[in-house]
């Protein structure tokens, strides 16, 4: 299978990991990510205002070079995800940003929302499937105990990101099972961090960071994984350093027996 | 040619300030065949119905107009003075001017026009009206109560007192319902099952009253006095005359880990059971699916145990055939499912319960016995957080739009009840508002604030927290206080929203009984016919029709049975003349008409007829005028143009389409 | 500072046309504050903000901090029960006020002494989204 593939800037930066242990991994279990040429920042957050037309013009770039190809859309960063996964949405159902956008763009033929956007972990859920994971993982993680931090952006809005149960999701702890380690479930996981006020707000931000860490820490984990590059700096910045925070495509990578091959 | 007086009513400013009656009683005073108009502030008082018989007598009227509300409304009222007059009541049309002109318009000029023009149609299908005499029907004098539960129980027993045979039909293997799982009622405090036990006996013994439990209706036939009902009674595997209920069979069960509905599966149950001590009838039941027996082959433990040999395995669905005159729906409810709230933490907390299994939790019959006690780990809750509107008053998908009604008297009488009986335990009611209405029923919440410190805060609850050493942290808004509250507790209780059976939908539509967004059944008139179905011969009682407590249940479940009542005290009833007939010279058989009847009133025969002197036998259309309800499926699925509904003609529906076209 | 933010009188409606929220529709239950992890850094509180703008005080929420606090994390538009979405509420005031010329919450020159060398580049894009025009 081979999808598109939207790296987004923090991927091609700071959170390279995040990127090269996905593709890595995609590798390992069978499925190819063909990066979008030219593809333009999605701005790291949805636009506030729903009357704002031309900061989602580059979301809608992208996503029209995947319906030009006839491929799913597959984003790692979680913001990247929520970004196109929504302004798909507005394509899709709204009609007034789907004929101004389209205005703007003068694209051969009007794009309408008909890009299947999918973030990687719906991709090893629904397409891969996580037994067909288990059965390719070949360092277990026997023994260690994972709580996943979601976070705000690939959850809600729910109706919207379709990604899971916004308040008891469970995608993440499935993963956990399948790489061989135990899923600790903790009721911060799905409460922000502040990772955008984390700029200019950082008590804030550091209160929000240790709450999370404190709950699953209670609740006896040994780490942290999360999806999301803002999410992982402020948590390893401001959250008190009580657990270690990794990509989860760094533990993909691991289990499956390919992080080697990326640290070279 | 005929004799027609136009009658346009003002209804006070109803009508008269949008549409301008003088300017309608002058057209249509144009329009052929119209001798007479006028109008009148009140048509519909004496003294209009008065100008409309002296009409008929001084000018030979053979038909008449009435311009004025929803034949809904009126109709009736106006045949009858026709009638009076000496006139055949269907010579009497109504243009409805009113719900569907002036109460819907604002421009005068506009509203105006229209209901000339709504009259003048009126005016064209009279011209083509022609005499019809109704007909008669026999009335089945025994009444079916689907729903055996207090509803369904208080119609029965009322409508067997006036002395007519009630079946009742109970889905579950014991009457009771919803009723038999509380624990007090509010508010009073008395036990429930103390006051619901007699009725449930009273209706077991009464010679009139039959109870066909762990049975399901399953197909319903024929109209007002005369339905025939399909009911299956399912097997129960075990022989109802032979069983002495003694229990011993449900105590050698080797299956014992099913969940028990009847405590809303916080404890088991064994495989053959009785759901409850007072159940009626006191026969246990084969839950075929988790019973060994039925699973593998192997076992028959309740067979061998049982001195009655009463256990049949071989037992067989059985359909039993039986014709009413009324049918009464008493469905009931239950609480919406929580999957959808799990901010709440209801399905990651065991001490995260809704207000119904905290009743069971009460119950002495219930899984603790009746102590108050943490299902997680059996200790006593020092801190309990009630959060009332959970699913109710929502406008997103989560929840419903309506509110439950009944939360606020039962969480007041659970935060009474618990601060009585266990004087430490701290109590807290997250609340939006406490909606109390009833008599006696605010100073009862009033009771819980004063006399038993029940402490009541008003905001919303955003998140339920778990925490690591069992305890649960409530993050709430206190709204008068303009704060954040974050609260320990040992035991959160969710009142969440009622909803109608989920079966509800199935048995209106077996009834052609119409239903709500919310799959509440719909009344006839929201408030001058509260407990009639708009379908005839049907009655509502109880939750089904709407959220209410049990008193408002008791009450409604009577005044269903007097309607039910009324009816079957009748011999016959008068049937609608407005029914279908086919033109044997055009039918050419083709069974369309038949497929597409929703009362099964339209067969075939094969008969003689004389078509221009060519004399031949062929295959036509039969409508039985009793089963016809007149609703004109036929008449345009009729290829032929055979079919036709009298007092609504094809050429008198052509006649008003042209009359609007003109 | 004092804050302006275009034709004081239509604000109001300005506000819940770039929100696309309909205040009326809130039962005033309080689940958005109850919610809300901010909630002790705002002056003004989600619910608050509700009311505010149907009572048409724009002036008091432009100048509220809450603007500057609210995480845009969206549990309380996912939790609320009448749809209303107080937090689209107050991402539609901040855009009102940061439309305005001069009324950045964030300037270039103050981004040197906020940078660390992990900060990743959405937490650069996405301020200069939220606080800037």
């Amino acid at each position: 299978m081979k999808y598109s593939y939207y790296p987004g800037c923090t991927l091609k930066n700071k959170a390279k990991d995040l990127d090269a242990y996905a593709r890595a991994s995609a590798k390992a279990l069978g499925f190819e990510m063909e990066e979008i040429e030219d593809w333009q920042c999605c701005g790291g957050v949805y636009p506030l205002g729903s009357d704002e037309i031309a900061t989602k013009l580059s979301s809608v770039r992208a996503l029209n070079d995947a319906k030009e190809k006839g491929q799913d859309l597959i984003t790692v960063c979680s913001a990247c995800h929520h970004v196109l996964k929504r302004v798909n949405d507005d394509m899709k159902n709204v009609d007034d940003i789907r004929t101004r956008a389209n205005n703007y763009l003068k694209l051969d033929t009007p794009y309408e929302g008909e890009t299947n956007v999918l973030h990687y972990l719906e991709v090893l859920r629904d397409e891969v499937g996580f037994d067909e994971i288990k059965k390719k993982v070949v360092n277990p993680l026997k023994g260690k105990k994972i709580g996943a931090y979601y976070g705000c952006l690939l959850l809600r809005p729910g109706k919207i990101m379709a990604f899971d149960n916004p308040e008891n999701p469970t995608i993440m702890e499935d993963f956990i099972r399948a790489l061989g380690a135990e899923p600790v479930v903790y009721p911060y996981r799905n409460e922000c961090c502040g990772g955008y006020i984390s700029l200019k707000e950082k008590d804030m931000a550091q209160n929000m960071c240790e709450k999370i860490m404190d709950s699953a820490k209670g609740f006896e984990a040994d780490m942290l994984i999360t999806a999301c590059p803002l999410c992982m700096y402020n948590l390893r910045k401001n959250g008190n350093g009580a657990l270690p925070v990794y990509y989860f495509t760094e533990l993909l990578a691991e289990a499956l027996g390919v992080k080697e091959e990326v640290a070279k | 040619m005929q004799r027609i007086g136009v009658f346009v009513c003002h209804c006070g400013t109803n009508i008269a300030a949008t549409v301008d009656v003088k300017k309608v009683v002058e057209m249509a005073a144009k329009e052929p065949g119209v001798v007479h108009a006028e109008d009148y502030q009140y048509m519909c008082s004496e003294a209009g119905q008065a100008k409309i018989i002296n009409a008929i007598h001084e000018k030979n009227l053979t038909g008449i107009v009435v311009c004025s509300c929803s034949p809904r409304m009126h109709e009736a009222t106006f045949r009858k003075a026709a009638e009076k007059a000496g006139l055949n009541p269907y010579m009497v049309e109504i243009a409805n001017i009113r719900e569907h002109c002036s109460w819907i318009h604002k421009d005068m000029e506009e509203a105006t026009l229209k209901a000339v023009i709504l009259a003048r149609a009126a005016i064209a299908k009279v011209n083509l009206d022609a005499p019809l005499q109704p007909g008669e029907s026999l009335v089945t004098k025994r009444a079916l109560v689907i729903g055996g539960g207090i509803a369904g129980i208080q119609s029965a027993l009322d409508i067997a007192e006036a002395g007519y045979e009630v079946d009742i039909v109970e889905k579950l293997p014991s009457i009771g319902g919803r009723m038999s799982q509380l624990d007090k009622t509010f508010p009073t405090l008395d036990c429930s099952a103390c006051i619901l036990t007699p009725k449930m006996v009273e209706a077991a013994a009464h010679e009139k009253i039959n109870i066909y439990t762990y049975s399901e209706v399953e197909k319903v036939s024929g109209f007002v006095g005369d339905f025939t009902v399909d009911i299956r009674k399912k097997a129960r595997s075990v022989d109802m005359s032979k069983c002495t209920g003694c229990g011993v069979c449900s105590e050698k069960c080797p299956s014992k880990k099913n969940p028990n509905e009847f405590n809303r599966g916080l404890n088991n149950r064994s495989a053959i059971y009785i759901p409850f001590a007072q159940a009626i009838p006191n026969v246990p039941v084969i839950d075929r699916e988790n019973c060994i027996k039925f699973k593998t082959g192997k076992c028959g433990a309740c067979s061998k145990v049982c001195a009655a040999g009463a256990i049949d395995y071989e037992q067989k669905d059985e359909i039993i055939t039986q014709k009413y005159g009324a049918i009464v729906v008493a469905t009931g409810f239950d609480v919406i499912p929580l999957d959808k709230y799990d901010e709440y933490a209801y399905s990651q907390s065991k001490d995260v319960i809704t207000s119904l299994e905290l009743e069971r939790i009460m119950n002495a019959a219930g899984p603790t016995k009746g102590h108050l006690e943490r299902l997680s780990d059996g200790k006593s809750p020092k801190n309990i957080v009630f959060v009332q509107c959970v699913g109710s008053r929502c406008s997103d998908e989560r929840g419903k739009s309506y509110c439950s009604k009944i939360c606020c008297m039962y969480t007041a009488k659970h935060a009474m009840l618990i601060r009585d009986k266990y004087p430490d335990t701290n109590v807290t009611v997250f609340y939006i508002d406490v909606r109390t209405p009833g008599k006696n029923f605010d100073e009862f919440y009033r009771r819980a604030v004063e006399d038993y410190g029940v402490n009541y805060v008003k905001g919303q609850v955003g998140k339920v927290i778990p925490q690591p050493d069992g305890t649960l942290m409530v993050q709430a808004s206190d709204l008068l206080e303009n704060k954040q509250i974050l609260m320990e507790a040992d035991m959160v209780v969710l009142a969440a929203a009622i909803e109608p059976n989920k079966d509800v939908r199935k048995i209106a539509t077996m009834l052609t009984a119409s239903i709500d967004t919310n799959n509440f059944l719909t009344e006839a008139h929201a408030k001058l016919r509260p407990v009639e179905s708009p379908t005839a011969g049907i009655f509502l009682s109880g939750v089904c029709q709407g959220p209410k407590d049990i008193p408002e249940t008791v009450a409604q479940a009577g005044a269903a049975a007097v309607k039910a009542i009324g009816l079957l005290a009748k011999d016959k009833l008068t049937t609608n003349p407005c029914t279908a007939h086919s033109d044997e010279l055009l039918c050419n058989g083709c069974s369309q008409c038949a497929n597409v009847c929703p009362y099964g009133a339209i067969s075939y025969e094969e008969k003689q007829v004389n078509d221009h002197g060519i004399r031949e036998t062929r295959r036509i259309a039969v409508v039985n005028n009793a089963l016809c309800q007149g609703c004109g499926a036929c008449t345009v699925t009729c290829p032929s143009g055979a079919m036709d509904l009298q007092g609504f003609s094809n050429r008198q529906i052509l006649a008003e389409v042209d009359a609007i076209c003109r | 500072m004092a804050y302006t933010y275009g034709n004081k009188e239509n604000a109001a409606e300005r506000i819940k046309e770039i929100s696309g929220v309909n205040p009326l529709k809130c039962m005033k239950c309080g689940k958005c504050s109850a919610t809300c992890p901010a909630f002790n850094e705002m002056d003004i509180k989600p619910h608050q903000f509700v009311t505010y703008v149907q009572n048409g005080d724009i002036e008091s929420l432009a100048q509220s901090k809450s603007l500057w606090k609210c995480l845009s994390c969206f549990a309380c538009v996912e939790r609320c029960p009448r749809d209303v979405k107080p937090g689209k509420l107050i991402d539609a005031a901040r855009q009102l006020v940061v439309r305005e010329r001069g009324q950045n919450y964030l300037t270039a020159d103050e981004i040197p002494e906020l940078l660390d060398e992990d900060t990743p580049q959405q937490l650069l894009v996405s301020a200069f989204r939220r606080y800037r025009r």
